[in-house]
């Protein structure tokens, strides 16, 4: 076991990746020489050539369109965007390209592209630095969607959805990037808990709390608080975003009869919106209230003086737990 | 080969090969076609242009100095940029609208927004400062390249109108390799739309070289659209001057878009979050220190017969001045309401965000509530847990 921070942990990762499979080449805007404005791929171009890890010009579209041939000539593209707010240039490539081309080529064409994306808000960013795009990519067939919350998982799921066949959205918790944790650099990816597997990572009995990437470590606070409150709060991080693991929420749903989702997204159309439908057509009959999402605004990410009213913090989620549990909360009294 | 192994390429970082009038030491070359447009400059105005670069470079300066103390979250510098945002934003007539990226704050400057307008973006407190129609200049935009079409669409609008008005668009070398801005030139050239295309080649997209954005010129690429292009000394304010009033006359006449390349340099980080040692050398520093947009102004009105030292000190007491300012500034920004973040989302009612803000004002309203010794956390849910619990 290694201690490292989640952005070292995914430079491990993708050297690994790197290391393993000489198809696999990482592309983005200052990825090279400065090492990524996060320094998640430092060292590599040094480590690996300028062919390996390729800055690129200045072009969003243009990285993903050339994935894409690069795929088709049989390479694994590493595209790395370099913040959340500017991967609309290259939507179109990601959701009528990346993601469609497989189903059109009837299976012929494959799309082994992972693109990085670091992404959320509470560093203080200016505008289009601070987005969560994740429900786009979630709601586009053909693409998996994914988020990491730890070192650890980082470590693993990049160089998962690196190995994957299918084109994969990597969302990184730009928040966490430097919080650390154990590694185990030895674990091979078949002994690893599979990309789209979620993890329960508290048990409890009363309500399930449901969230991913920078909201984990939130969601973990807020069972702790809830606790020496007498509330017993079971937190899972989803991982996955596409498809959703939902035997695991579904699970712990029937056992707690309560679900809150929290995501930084806002909430209309947002992953939280689809996991409460579809909980709710599977566990019906199991629940006590219904799901409560705890999200950000339906606002464009406000300045960042503003952003602690706009992001869920773990007073937020609490009033949602007590919503659930039907304890005076901030709606009491309110008509749904 | 990749396109890293152009780093090295030495056409792209060679100063020379473009249109200068006055030389990093102060010489003045004379030129045919761009004299007649700069002949009402005389000594006076000189000095006047000189003042401007010398304020906003101070402001930058202030401003760079505001972040490192934790007044401002962010700051892009301008220094080394200064004859070309001058020289441009001088030639431009007050009906002439600027659609910019995040860097041209000497763009401002010449229109007038006030330091508390400047500096409230940077520190966090709003997603723009100024009122777009009080300066004639949009919003400056973070999405690279995405303003060159909003000038061309304006221009459009303004040709369609009968006005003479034009539309300029500032943005870097980096910009021109996104679709957007190649998009902007076929439209505009398309449609001879009033725009002028301002490209700031300041050698470095954070930490790409301009080899990695293009094999050739920048301002060569203007002919495989369809118009003029230009590449003039982005250091020499003359220069500039006359070559963005050649551009606006055209545009005024009917006859369409230029592109503008001003070769120069940014002399700071790419922002205060930047490291540039990591990318490039003192040297190439040091070389574009000699070519200075300032001290080659002063230096010809010094051959001229100006007395500089009396120039040097009246300006720097103006920019002392306007550093002073801004500085004040930051005392008037105050810090928003937290129910202002569901403004302006819709110009109409909107049922979903009324609810939204219901719901968030109920929420906040638990904290006031709260006992005494528990309403510290009122003022900043977030920081604590269980406040009003
Ligand atoms: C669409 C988009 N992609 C990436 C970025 C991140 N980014 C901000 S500035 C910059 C470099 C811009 O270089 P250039 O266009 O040369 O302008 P300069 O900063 O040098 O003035 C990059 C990559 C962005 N803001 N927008």
């Amino acid at each position: 076991m290694t201690t490292l921070t989640l952005a070292k942990a995914l430079n491990a990762g993708l050297r690994r990746a790197l290391d393993d499979d000489d198809k696999v080449v990482l592309m983005g805007e200052d990825i090279g020489t400065l090492g990524g404005v996060f320094r998640v791929t430092d060292g590599l171009k040094a480590e690996f050539g300028a062919k390996r890890v390729v800055d690129t010009p200045l072009s969003e579209a243009g990285i993903v369109g050339t994935a894409v041939g690069l795929a088709y000539r049989g390479f694994r593209p590493v595209i790395e965007i370099q913040f959340d707010g500017f991967i609309y240039p290259g939507f179109d490539q990601i959701v009528a390209q990346v993601a469609k081309l497989h189903y059109r080529s009837r299976g012929n064409v494959r799309m082994p592209i992972t693109i990085r994306v670091p992404f959320g808000g509470g560093i203080g960013a200016a505008e289009h630095h601070s987005e969560s795009p994740e429900a786009y990519f979630a709601h586009t067939a053909g693409l998996r969607v994914v988020a990491c919350s730890n070192p650890a998982d980082a470590y693993v799921m990049i160089r998962q959805a690196i190995a994957s066949d299918d084109p994969v959205l990597f969302f990184e918790p730009k928040r966490r990037y430097h919080v650390k944790g154990e590694v185990d650099e030895t674990a091979s990816l078949a002994d690893a808990r599979p990309m789209g597997v979620a993890t329960t990572v508290a048990t409890g009995s009363d309500v399930t709390l449901v969230t991913y990437g920078p909201l984990v470590q939130t969601a973990r606070d807020a069972a702790v608080a809830a606790a020496e409150d007498g509330v017993s709060i079971e937190v899972i991080d989803l991982r996955s975003l596409a498809p959703v693991d939902y035997a695991t929420v579904e699970a712990s749903v029937r056992r707690t009869g309560r679900l809150v989702i929290t995501h930084e997204a806002g909430q209309q159309g947002g992953v939280g919106a689809e996991l409460a439908a579809s909980i709710t057509e599977r566990c019906f009959e199991f629940l006590e209230a219904a799901p409560v999402r705890v999200t950000g605004h339906d606002i464009p990410y406000p300045p960042a003086k503003l952003e602690r009213h706009h992001l869920p913090d773990l007073d937020r989620i609490l009033d949602g737990v007590d919503r659930v549990l039907r304890r005076p909360n901030s709606l009491s009294g309110v008509e749904a | 080969m990749t396109p890293s192994d152009r780093d090295a390429t030495g056409l792209l970082t060679k100063p020379d090969d473009f249109l200068q009038l006055v030389s990093p030491t102060g010489e003045r070359h004379a030129n045919a076609e761009f004299d007649p447009w700069i002949a009402d400059i005389d000594l006076g105005a000189l000095g006047r242009l000189y003042r401007d670069m010398a304020i906003v470079r101070r402001i930058d300066a202030e401003a760079t100095a505001l972040q490192r103390q934790g007044e401002l979250g962010l700051w892009p510098p301008l220094a080394g940029q200064e004859a070309a945002q001058i020289g441009s934003g001088r030639a431009l007539r007050d009906d002439d609208f600027i659609f910019s990226s995040y860097r041209e704050h000497a763009l401002a400057w010449c229109r007038g927004v006030e330091p508390a307008e400047l500096l409230s973006v940077w520190r966090g407190t709003t997603a723009s400062g100024w009122n777009p129609f009080e300066h004639g200049m949009a919003v400056p935009q973070i999405i690279i390249g995405a303003q060159a079409l909003h000038a061309t669409g304006y221009a459009m609008g303004a040709a369609w109108e009968g006005s003479d008005a034009a539309a300029i668009a500032y943005f870097g070398d980096g910009a021109t390799s996104e679709g957007d801005v190649n998009e902007a030139l076929v439209f505009a050239a398309s449609f001879d739309a009033p725009v002028v295309f301002f490209c700031q080649n300041n050698h470095w997209a954070i930490s790409e070289p301009v080899g990695l954005q293009s094999k050739q010129h920048l301002a060569r690429r203007a002919d495989g659209f369809g118009m003029p292009g230009v590449r003039v000394d982005g250091n020499d304010v003359l220069a500039v001057l006359a070559a963005t009033r050649i551009a606006l006359d055209r545009a005024r006449r009917g006859d369409g878009p230029t592109f503008i390349e001003a070769v120069t340099y940014r002399m700071g980080p790419h922002t205060t979050a930047d490291d540039p040692k990591r990318y490039r050398t003192d040297d190439e520093l040091d070389e574009w220190r000699a070519r200075d947009p300032l001290s080659r102004v002063l230096a010809l009105l010094e051959a001229s017969g100006v007395d500089i030292a009396g120039l040097e000190r009246e300006v720097g007491a103006e920019a002392d001045r306007a550093a002073a300012e801004l500085r004040a500034a930051l005392t008037t920004i105050t810090e928003p309401e937290p129910m202002t973040v569901f403004d302006h989302v819709y110009a109409e009612p909107n049922s979903h965000i009324e609810r939204q803000r219901d719901h968030y004002s109920r929420y906040l309203a638990m904290f006031a509530d709260a006992p005494a010794e528990r309403s510290a956390d009122a003022a900043a849910p977030g920081t604590t847990g269980g406040g009003a619990r």
